[in-house]
């Protein structure tokens, strides 16, 4: 029989259909997997209890023959970042364990609306932190491909759970690459949408102007199916978009089906082919723009000379906005309480809970965070990187005058060592470059496989990005990209990850 | 110090801060009931508790009530505002920040034309009046004072937390001299009545719908005097904050307080603290609140969970349209309905009962009687108890009292204690007269038998008026007054008698 965690969601979506398997056979094989693999993957941080059940529920919805969704008995991965009624929500952090939240985020909502069966909870770097999953206050998350290896940041354990096949589909949350730096270390697919296409409702909040909630996959098919499912505007959300979207999945269909990219205008951003990358990441990307242009892609080099500028600001926004979003643990009405030895005021226990509750990471950004707010300091960093901001979308606005899509590496390096960049902050944020300004402008992002670097044997990945709004472009495009990949390679790359030990 | 050599000496300089609840069916940024009362913790949504996961969405009626206030306020209504991180820990303030506005608020540049007892006219000029959420209650446990120095523990009620609220905030008022207490009470009350006329609070201080932060600073006439031969500004001094003002009557009162608490402090030689003042109703005193410098730092910044507020000029202009008239030529046009003297209008004004007036009048109750109630037996029982005469009866049971004795269902005496019945709460005046057995007795049967009974003890009474000693009666009808309690109409009484000794 075929293993059903090898398929794709597309693919477990064809056979659920037709009735040749149920969701509760598909689940199950996902959660021997997990039983499996996850001792050495730490994907997650709590498997759900409830899966079957909701599995043997979808059965039933079929028999009776309700019309349902094409990924109605689907598992999927849900990263801890987003809240829902009847499993934990910790964002990777102390201070909030154990934490069940009284309501479902939106996109929650919207799978189980939707039929998908939720798995449990992804690991994380605490609030969304990090680029390496080691900054979760339950320990780190490991790479499929190489478990001395990070999975990517901060959504590793939603990448590492689709890259070691516990899941099929995972959502995670994008504020600087969250989603895309991962599934380029593990070889998957993630896409942050344009800001305000996916509801933020219930995404327990890093950096509201930057944070965006997407799928985490295996091909890009199955993000479009995904995406489908949980864009869209949400009443809750003032900054979701009423944008009326076209189906991603229809897209993603006709761009596999064309394998052609006859007049599409693929931008190379200049400033992200930098010859500080790691050199197997740039000759696969060179490769990939050869393969574009021998299937009709017109090529052009665009200059985005404020990309430079895009870390530094990235580094003062994320942390102003976070410094006051994560005020609100403090122990009063929800999480972890700290009493102080010999009691004290209201003032001792919030800052007793908030020293014990948050890691380092989020201490060093919460500090950051308040001294750039800070009178006095506001107009040179939080006011100069605002101006940054202004500036990095005009460059993509420019850009995109010239190309439909922009395409980069999705990471400069391929996964480091677990403990490698621990010690270096910088070194840590930098690999988060080719990301991070996407997230500035709002535009959406895709990353995807385009090989395993000659050196080290580790997936690669393609960063491709289009106009706000223009989602679409990146599953026609993407696709076809995919396609054409894995037609040269004769096989998926997540194909030749390396069968880990089962226990 | 002596109000009138504080006043030789010094020149108070003023600027007030007053917060309007709006009675709007929900809350600034959630669908929780806005509604006063209730069991502590039940108006309240995730939202106003401030878990994590939850965004705010701007109450649409909470806008157009704030533009309509802005508009009856004189002000400009900017195209384009934004909301702002107010940013400090304090257990009442869920995400411990405050959703305010800061450097765009929705209204700026008004004015208010404000008139003291004598019917001078006074211009306030408005600074801005901004939208923010109001935070929850406090309740201090423990300790003697309620207040927050010495209690063992606080208790939090969220359910005010989210309420919308109208911040207006004055510029410097120069140039109140004596009159700044009084300027004080009518400028509140001014406010008061625009935005009952407007429907869009209850306006009631003893509640906290409208409270008045008074900033008071003194400078001595020698600075200002050797300022300005100097041509220089004259300096202003160091201000104090008095908060806790409940009443219109405590705004004057503590506004006379301080301005000769600070004459006695600084004619002494000492220096102002900048600080706030609690006002203590009982004692009608101020004591130190917490220090209040100019540097506190709210590290504000724009709010990322919510877009500008961007009101259309056909909105704003069809607000403009619907405002009800400026108080001035309210005043001007109820003189004239209700027919008063100008004096007797300009009580009703001082009073600051135009409203209930108004409303007792429109209920079905004659002006004049609606004045005398008003102004007389309610405004001595509000006096007594230190509480706005508003506070103790509603318009609508004034004007079924007056019904009453109109109708000669009871006598002035007999509704003055129906009167302390309705505001003692025992419901209505109808239920009042009748679960106390007030009503007038009109049956000429049970006067006839007291009659016959003091008759019976004054036997020469009879003779005496025939013999043209009319005020005979006098000592008759007081004895069945008094034998029947006061529920005899004495009127009928006298009738009686005279008719008794005509047979």
């Amino acid at each position: 029989m075929t293993d059903l965690t090898r398929l794709s969601a597309s693919e477990l979506s064809e056979k659920l259909q037709s009735r040749e398997i149920s969701s509760v056979e598909v689940t199950r094989a996902h959660l021997d997997r997990i039983a499996a693999v996850d001792g050495d993957i730490h994907a997650f941080l709590h498997i759900s209890k409830d899966a079957i059940d909701t599995a043997e529920g979808i059965d039933v919805l079929r028999r009776i023959g309700e019309d349902l969704g094409p990924l109605a008995g689907v598992p999927i991965a849900i990263k801890d970042v987003l809240c829902t009624l009847d499993m934990p929500s910790t964002a990777g952090s102390k201070i909030l364990q154990g934490w069940i939240p009284p309501y479902d985020a939106t996109v929650v909502r919207k799978l189980r609306e939707a039929n998908l069966v939720p798995l449990g909870k992804t690991n994380m770097d605490e609030f969304a932190m990090g680029s390496s999953t080691e900054h979760s206050a339950y320990g780190p998350t490991h790479n499929p491909w190489d478990l001395d290896r990070i999975p990517g940041g901060s959504g590793g354990g939603s990448a590492a759970a689709v890259a070691a096949f516990e899941a099929p589909l995972a959502l995670g949350s994008d504020t600087g690459g969250s989603i895309r730096q991962p599934a380029a270390v593990t070889g998957s697919v993630g896409v942050k949408p344009t800001y305000g296409g996916v509801s933020r409702y219930g995404a327990i909040a890093l950096a509201s102007s930057l944070d965006q909630v997407g799928p985490v996959t295996r091909t890009v098919l199955d993000a479009a199916l995904l995406h489908d499912v949980i864009g869209g505007h949400d009443p809750r959300d003032s900054t979701s978009l009423r944008d009326e979207w076209p189906s991603f999945a229809d897209a993603a269909r006709a761009g596999a089906r064309g394998r052609s990219l006859e007049g599409v205008r693929v931008g190379v951003v200049k400033e992200l082919d930098a010859p500080g990358f790691q050199a197997g990441v740039s000759q696969r990307f060179h490769e990939t723009l050869e393969l574009l242009a021998a299937n009709g892609a017109e090529i052009v080099e665009v200059s985005a000379p404020n990309f430079e500028y895009a870390v530094a600001a990235y580094y003062l926004i994320l942390p102003a906005e976070a410094s006051s979003n994560l005020a609100k643990f403090d122990s009063v009405r929800f999480g972890l309480r700290v009493n102080p030895v010999g009691g004290g005021t209201v003032e001792d226990v919030m800052a007793a809970t908030r020293e014990a509750g948050f890691g380092p990471e989020v201490k060093r950004r919460i500090i950051l965070g308040t001294y750039a707010l800070s009178a006095g300091y506001y107009d040179a960093y939080y006011g100069s990187a605002q101006k940054v901001r202004t500036l990095i979308q005009r460059d993509f606005a420019s850009a995109f005058d010239k190309a439909d899509v922009l395409v980069s590496p999705a990471a400069p390096t391929t996964a480091f060592k677990l403990g490698e960049k621990l010690e270096d902050p910088l070194a840590m944020y930098l690999n988060d470059v080719t990301t991070i300004p996407a997230n500035l402008a709002g535009i959406p992002g895709m990353g995807l496989p385009m090989g395993l670097a000659p050196e080290d044997g580790l997936p690669t990945g393609l960063q491709i990005m289009a106009p706000a709004r223009q989602d679409v472009r990146l599953y026609s495009v993407g696709a076809a990209i995919e396609a054409l990949l894995e037609d040269k390679w004769g096989r998926t790359l997540i194909s030749q990850v390396p069968e880990l030990v089962t226990r | 110090m002596d109000y009138d050599r504080a006043l030789e000496l010094f020149e108070p300089v003023l600027g007030f801060e007053v917060h309007v609840e709006l009675n709007t069916r929900t809350k600034m940024f959630s669908d929780a009931p806005n509604f006063f009362g209730g069991e502590p913790n039940t108006n309240v949504t995730p939202v106003d508790l401030g878990l994590p996961g939850t965004l705010p969405v701007v109450n649409e009626k909470a806008i157009h009530y704030s533009i309509s206030l802005g508009l009856a306020l004189g002000c400009s209504i900017r195209p384009s505002s934004r909301f702002a991180r107010k940013n400090y820990f304090y257990p009442d303030l869920a995400k411990n920040y405050q959703i305010s506005q800061y450097d765009e608020p929705i209204a700026y540049d008004g004015n208010v034309e404000v008139e003291l007892s004598d019917g001078r006219l006074f211009q306030i000029s408005i600074e801005r009046a901004h939208m923010e959420e109001d935070a929850g209650k406090l309740t201090h446990v423990g300790g003697s004072t309620g207040r927050i120095q010495g209690a063992e523990y606080s208790l939090v009620d969220y359910n005010r937390a989210g309420v919308p609220l109208v911040e207006i905030v004055t510029n410097i008022i120069y140039g109140a001299d004596r009159d700044a207490p009084e300027l004080a009470k009518a400028y509140v009350s001014t406010i008061r009545d625009i935005v009952r006329s407007l429907g869009i609070s209850d306006a009631k201080m003893e509640r906290g719908n409208l409270r008045c932060d008074a900033n008071i600073s003194l400078r001595s006439r020698q600075s200002v005097a050797d300022a300005l031969a100097a041509g220089d500004p004259p300096p202003l001094g160091t201000r104090t904050e008095t908060k806790n003002v409940n009443s219109l009557r405590s705004v004057e009162r503590s506004i006379r307080y301080e301005i000769q608490r600070q004459a006695a402090i600084l004619d002494a030689g000492g220096t102002i603290i900048q600080e706030t003042r609690h006002w203590h109703e009982d004692t009608g005193v101020t004591s130190a609140g917490r220090p209040k410098s100019d540097a506190d730092d709210y590290r504000y910044f724009p709010e990322p969970d919510l877009l500008p507020v961007e009101p259309s000029l056909e909105l704003i202009e069809s607000l403009r349209a619907a405002l009800p008239e400026a108080p001035a030529i309210r005043r001007r046009r109820l003189r004239e309905a209700w027919g008063f003297t100008e004096l007797e209008f300009q009580d009703v004004v001082n009073s600051g009962l135009l409203v209930e007036i108004e409303e007792t009048t429109a209920a079905g109750a004659s002006p004049a009687q609606a004045r005398k109630w008003w102004t007389g037996e309610i405004a001595r029982l509000a006096n007594a108890a230190s509480v706005d005469a508003s506070s103790l009866v509603s318009s609508i049971h004034v004007s079924e009292l007056i019904g009453l004795i109109e109708a000669g269902e009871l006598t002035d005496r007999l509704a003055r204690q129906a009167l302390e019945g309705v505001v003692a709460g025992e419901g209505s005046p109808i239920e009042v007269v009748a679960s106390r057995g007030l009503a007038v007795v009109s049956d000429d049967g049970a006067l006839i038998a007291a009659i016959d009974e003091a008759l019976a003890a004054q036997p020469d009474v009879l003779e005496k008026i025939r013999d043209g000693k009319v005020q005979a009666a006098g000592a008759v009808i007081g004895a069945v007054m008094k034998a029947m309690k006061g529920t005899a109409d004495a009127a009928r009484v006298r009738e009686l008698v005279l008719e008794r000794a005509q047979q």
